[in-house]
């Protein structure tokens, strides 16, 4: 499987696969590192525009790149999350540790 | 009426998809909400992958799912023949993890109650865990 990284003046945003769970989380955990360490990334914002489904491992996932991100001063949000994947976010307490910005056809409703 | 299944299937996390997207197929005749059928999915996932990283510790195995409808509603089992788990009530908290270094949450028994109306954990160290849930639907199929 394949995964998108967009990389722009220090913003690294990745595309979360469909389903991210312990499978998929193993691969994107390498990759992502990988860039965050060859990179001066100050920004990494995880876009879940095509995710329709996390577990627990997913959280593991975010919690790891948020510490690593904090270590060395950047910041980390999630966007374009969908209902499921905000419910998880809300249940596991991951909202409190990540900007969560609103999704694209919501912004408008503001 | 009552209808029973159960798959069989090696312990690798390729097969966690397909271990939550059987159990969900198979509920579907019950007619399920969308959001039930999530939660389904999402404690199956929880269950298997345990089985797979605590269980079996990555090494392989057989990881038996079963699921019955019965009286408008889901009992679900999955169950491994791995290394068992030490302090059930010590698992079952949320954060804790014996696998810190592979970043798990520490979620999963948590997502598993949360999403699910009961939950029952056997294990015997070194024969294996037994992961009981029951989720009872709002819309009552044929079931």
């Amino acid at each position: 499987m394949e995964y998108k990284y967009e990389l722009r003046n220090g913003c690294l945003t990745i595309q979360v696969p469909r389903e991210l769970d312990h499978h998929c989380a193993t691969q994107l955990r390498a990759e992502a590192d990988l860039l965050i360490e060859s990179y001066r990334i100050n920004r990494l914002v995880f876009d879940f525009a095509g995710t329709e489904f996390m577990d627990s491992s997913g959280i593991g996932v975010l919690i790891g790149r948020c510490k690593n991100m904090r270590y060395s001063g950047g910041s980390v949000e999630a966007q374009n999350l969908n209902e499921r994947v905000q419910k998880i976010f809300v249940v596991s307490g991951l909202h409190k540790m990540i900007t969560v910005r609103p999704r694209e056809d919501e912004k408008g409703a503001e | 009426m009552r209808n029973e299944m159960e798959v069989i299937f090696d312990a690798q996390s390729v097969n966690e998809g397909f271990a939550r997207v059987t159990a969900a197929a198979f509920a579907a005749q019950m007619n399920p909400t969308v959001d039930e059928l999530e939660d389904i999915r999402t404690a199956v996932s929880e269950a298997v992958t345990n089985a797979i990283i605590h269980g079996y510790e990555e090494q392989g195995g057989k990881v038996y799912l079963s699921c019955i409808l019965q009286d408008g509603a889901i009992h679900i089992t999955v169950r491994d023949e791995g290394r068992g788990i030490d302090d059930i009530e010590k698992a079952k908290e949320p954060f804790f993890t014996t696998k810190p270094e592979l970043e798990r949450s520490g979620m999963g028994f948590a997502f598993m109650e949360a999403f699910m109306d009961e939950l029952e954990v056997e294990s015997e160290p070194g024969r294996g865990t037994c992961v009981t849930m029951c989720k009872y639907l709002q819309k009552k199929g044929d079931c």
